[in-house]
Parts: C-alpha cells; structure tokens; sequence
C-alpha cells in the first residue's frame, strides 16, 4: 500500500479546500485546473509511462465531449450514462487510432504527426457534420438536478473532478506497481530490447493508449457538463492537445503526481499571464511555450523528477558527510 | 458541369498553389534530412515571416519582391541562431525533447504574435495583385505566376548550394554520416543551424511569394504547415525532389478536392491521405529513407 497514503494525503488536502472557501473565482480556477490534469493525466500514461508523444490528445477530449453531448441533445440518454459512454467512445478512439498507429510501426515524431492529424480530420468533420451542431456547437438544457449531472453549488463539481483526478492518480499508481506498467517502461527505454525479451511491443502500446485515451476523455465529458457547451474548436481544438502534454511534462512525466502539479503550475501561470495583460489574448500561450523549453532544456525531468533528484543528491551528501564525520572522530 | 476548361483551370491553380507549398515543404524536408527532426515550429515561422513582409510593405512601401531578398538573408540569421542556441543546446539530441522543444518554440511564436498583433486579418493592395494573363484555357493571376517561376529559381539554386560549395558538401556528410562527418572535422552544430537557417529562409521566400494574393493572421501559417508535412511524408522525409513533386500533387488535389466536395472537406481530404500514406508507407513514394 506504500505509494497511495501520499495520494490519499494529498487528496484529502485539496477535498478540505471548499471548507476553508466558497468563492466561485479559487473553485472555478480549480475545477478547471483538475479538468486539464485529468486530461495530462491521460496523456501521461501513453507519453510519460510509454515515451508515445501523442500531439493529438484533442481527439480523445473531443470524442468524449461531443459523445457526451450528442447522447444528451439528440438522444435524451441521462446524462450520467452520457458520461460513461463518453468514456468508452474516447477508449474506442483510442484503439482505432492506437490500433493503426502502432501496428503500422509508427514512432516518435511520425506517431506524433499522425495522431496530430487524427485530430484535426475530426476538428474539420466536427466543424462541418450536423450531428456535432457544425459551426455552431451544441448547447446542454440547463437542469440543475444531481440525476442530470448539472449542480447548484460549484464546490460539489469541484469535487467530482476531485474524485475523477484520485482516480486517475490511483490508476497511474496501480499501473506503476503492475507487471504491464514495467512492459510499458521498458518499452519506452528500449522498444528493440524490450522486444527481444518476449514484451508484446505493439499490444502493450495499444493498451497504454486505450487507457490515456479514456481518462483524458474524462476530462472532455466532464468540460461539457460543466460549461453546458461544446464546439469544434473547443473539443478538437490544439489547445488541449498542448494542455495535456505539457502538464505532465513540466510536472513531471512518468510520475503518479506530474500531470496534476503541471496543471497546477500551468493554469496558475496562464492566471497570472491574464492577471498582467486583462483581455488581450496570447501571453498566456506564450508563457507556456517558454516554460515548456525551459523545462525541456533545465529541468527535463519535470518539477516531480527534479525534486527527486535533488534529494537523493541531498541524501547521498548527509550520507558521505556522516562518513567523513564518522573518520574525523575515529582518526 | 465538369467540363474541361474547368478542370484545367482546377489544375493550372493546384499547380501554381502547390509551387509554393513545394517551397514550405522543401525547408521543412530540408531540416528532417539533416536534422532528423521534425520542426514543429516551421508554421510559426512562415507567420512570422508573413507578417514581416506585411510590415516590411505597410510601414517601408517595400514591394513584396524586393522585400525577399531582406527577409531571407534575416530568417536565414533567425533560424540559425534559434537552432545554434536555443533548439540544439536545449534538446540536447533527444529526439522526443526535439520534438517538444519545437513545439514549445512553435506557441511561443504565434502566441507573441497573436499578442503584439492581435488576431486580425491583414492584407496588403498591391496594383499588380490582380493582373492576369491567360494560360491554357485560363486566366491566372500575375503574382502567382512569379511565384511558381521564383520556386525554380530557389530550388535550382538550392541543388548549386548542395552540389558545388563546400557548405553543401558538409551538410550532405552530416545527412548521410554524422559521427563520419564529425570525425572529419566538420563543426556539426554549426552545419545543423545552417540547414535550420536555409529552411527558415525558405519559408521567409515563401511568405513574401504569399503575401500578395493571400492574407496574415498569427495562425496563418499553420495551413500551410500541416500540408507541408503531408507533402514531406508523400514524397519522402529527406528527400528534395519528392518535397517538390508532392507539392504539385497536394496542390492539384486540394484544388480539386475543392472544387467537388467544397474548400473544408477538401482540406479533411488531404489529411486523410496524410494519413492514409504514414499508415501504408511511412518511408513516403519516393522512399528516401529515414
């Protein structure tokens, strides 16, 4: 159990949060800030566990936003079975695309390329189908009723993507702990290698990016029930695929917490970008690019691995320090 | 409905478009050759060139023509030092950091730009912008014209650059041996900012060919860019001549694509065969290979 009392610690912290305030502006940048680390979250298995970049993670945020909304608009399905289905439409997504993607033999920058592709074909189809409400978008029927996933109170949505975030946290834990997650690992390290050893390469990436892309269709069904509204830009748009690498990535990629501290870092940058500058777009998106080849060029590790690493160089100087300590007294 | 002077008329435009995808592309396959990278931010760059030749004609009364050969020596510069000390010393030859780092490189650019310049959509008037002549059947803008001659002339002096200087000689030995190269006294880092630096420059040409028939906005280069890199993997990461013909194959079929399935599905088409080529053959038609 070693691994999940940290998570449960840091869980239980950010639950405490709406006791100690209820103001919409800390809830709101929260909700919003836990929406995208669930989204990196997924990202960080395939591209943090597995070392696939996906550039095209909108495509998964998207199916499980439009599907979500789809079954409510269209077809009247309840709003909590649109969620679930959300889900596995974005798990779908991610079997088709990681399915051709891998067993084409695709690696780094051209799986990168095509899953960013993937993304934009559905960005144009959803800008143009009826289905998805074209250029418009679709609009959820305001019904503020547990039973419609819609709340009165910011701080119990708020806890839903709470939980939503625990769970992904827990998953990326288990998977770390998992004879899978080390096939994972060493297929990101050495495919080649991992390959000799009798790892089934193809399948292993296959499974990594059907679970990313579930949890970071999460995050799109989410969005939509919370903001009541979804369009193609917002779904498909590049935006989230850039959120979703780059939280986990400063944060820390292949660790249980990186997407969730990168989000954190992240949205509290593009507050403070906002904060400066009022209404005129772009700054936000330009901090996050510097920090994105900061982080690549100082810290390529993450904040998560940084930190890490850090104190085992700490530890290792209190250990040799106790020695020569211990010779001075004995000489 | 389809009768042929339309349809050469698809295709005469679809070639004349595709001259200067062929160019967007051929910096952009120039780098991969060379590099091994694939550089994200080469549509940041073509909108920061756009906007460049925009300002250089607004604010100077620069002719877009004359503006070329100052703007490509500049993105010449830029793309050198942004390979030299930034990308180069920051990925520090991780191929996955490379790809992060031109992508952080990539929202940085149109992001600033969005900031300094808002997201509006400049044109320029020129008085010769919508002179035509006729050409087989149809009638084809004057600029277009210039540019589909003007890629040629790069491309040609590309292949003199790459066969009869030494600069090109090394960078052919960086391609093909890099360790080999490196062991032969060539100052790879530096061979690596100069390819950079001839593929920003290629783009910065393309802006100045684009600006007069097309418009600028700080994404304005993204459409370009997915389509370069639809033509680089068509015809083969790498490979020159296979950056060029694609482009006239991805220009005739966007053109035509447009013409029957309307201008946004047309563009859906295009990726669908980026796609379907990664997919199939990743090594692209004219299989230079990785």
């Amino acid at each position: 159990m070693r691994g999940l009392l940290p998570i449960a610690v840091v869980v239980a912290g950010l639950a405490a949060v709406p006791l100690a305030t209820q103001s919409n502006v800390v809830l709101n940048f929260l909700v919003v800030a836990l929406m995208i680390a669930l989204a990196g979250q997924g990202w960080n298995i395939l591209g943090g566990y597995g070392g696939q970049y996906s550039f095209g993670h909108a495509a998964f945020f998207g199916t499980g936003a439009y599907t979500t909304a789809i079954l409510q608009v269209h077809c009247d399905v309840n709003a909590w079975l649109g969620f679930l289905a959300g889900i596995a439409a974005g798990a779908a997504a991610g079997a088709v695309i990681g399915g051709l993607a891998f067993r084409a033999g695709l690696r780094s920058s051209y799986f990168a390329l095509v899953t960013l592709a993937f993304a934009e074909v559905l960005r144009i189809f959803a800008s143009v189908a009826s289905i998805t409400g074209a250029g418009v978008g679709l609009l959820i029927k305001l019904d503020l009723h547990p039973q419609a996933f819609q709340f009165r109170s910011r701080a119990i949505f708020y806890l839903v993507i709470l939980a939503l975030v625990a769970a992904s946290l827990i998953i990326a834990h288990a998977l770390e702990r998992s004879r899978f997650g080390a096939w994972l690992v060493a297929v990101r390290e050495n495919e080649d290698a991992a390959r000799a050893l009798g790892v089934d390469a193809t399948a292993v990436k296959v499974v990594a990016m059907v679970i990313s892309a579930a949890i970071t269709a999460a995050a799109g069904c989410f969005y939509v029930q919370y903001f009541l509204f979804v369009d193609a830009p917002i779904a498909y748009g590049t935006w989230i695929s850039i959120e979703a690498l780059l939280t986990p990535i400063i944060g820390g990629a292949g660790t249980v917490f990186g997407a969730l501290i990168g989000a954190l870092v992240v949205k509290s940058i593009g507050e403070g970008a906002k904060f400066v500058t009022g209404d005129i777009p772009g700054l936000d998106l330009m901090t996050f690019g510097a920090v994105l080849v900061l982080v690549i060029g100082f810290a390529p590790r993450g904040l998560v691995g940084t930190f890490v690493d850090a104190r085992e160089a700490l530890a290792r100087r209190v250990v040799s320090m106790r020695k020569s300590v211990r010779g001075a007294t004995r000489g | 409905m389809f009768s042929a002077p339309i349809l050469i008329s698809a295709i005469v435009n679809g070639l004349l478009t595709g001259s200067v995808y062929a160019l967007v592309a051929l910096g952009l396959t120039l780098i991969y050759g060379v590099l091994h990278i694939i550089n994200f931010a080469h549509g940041a760059l073509l909108s920061a060139a756009l906007f460049a030749a925009f300002f250089a004609y607004q604010k100077a009364g620069l002719d877009p023509y004359l503006a070329l050969f100052l703007l490509a020596p500049a993105f010449f510069g830029f793309g050198y030092g942004l390979q030299r000390y930034l990308i180069g010393p920051a990925a520090r030859g991780d191929e996955r950091a490379m790809l992060l780092v031109t992508l952080g490189v990539a929202v940085l650019i149109e992001n600033a730009l969005l900031y300094a310049f808002r997201a509006d959509t400049r044109t320029i008037d020129l008085p010769y912008a919508f002179k035509t002549v006729d050409v087989a059947f149809t009638f084809v803008a004057v600029p277009r014209l210039i540019s589909f001659a003007v890629v040629f002339v790069v491309a040609f002096a590309l292949w003199l650059i790459m066969t009869s200087t030494d600069t090109g000689k090394a960078i052919r030995a960086v391609a093909k041996e890099k360790l080999g190269a490196e062991l032969a006294g060539i100052d790879v880092p530096h061979i690596y900012a100069i390819t950079f630096g001839i593929g920003t420059a290629c783009v910065a040409i393309a802006a100045c060919l684009l600006i007069p028939t097309y418009y600028v906005n700080p994404s304005a280069g993204n459409a370009f860019v997915l389509i370069a890199f639809t033509i680089v993997v068509l015809g083969g990461m790498g490979s020159v001549p296979g950056a060029l013909i694609g482009g006239f194959v991805i220009g005739i079929v966007e053109s035509l694509g447009g013409f029957f399935f309307g201008e946004s599905l047309g563009q859906a088409g295009i990726f669908l065969i980026f796609i379907a080529v990664l997919l199939v053959r990743p090594r692209g038609l004219f299989g230079a290979s990785a």
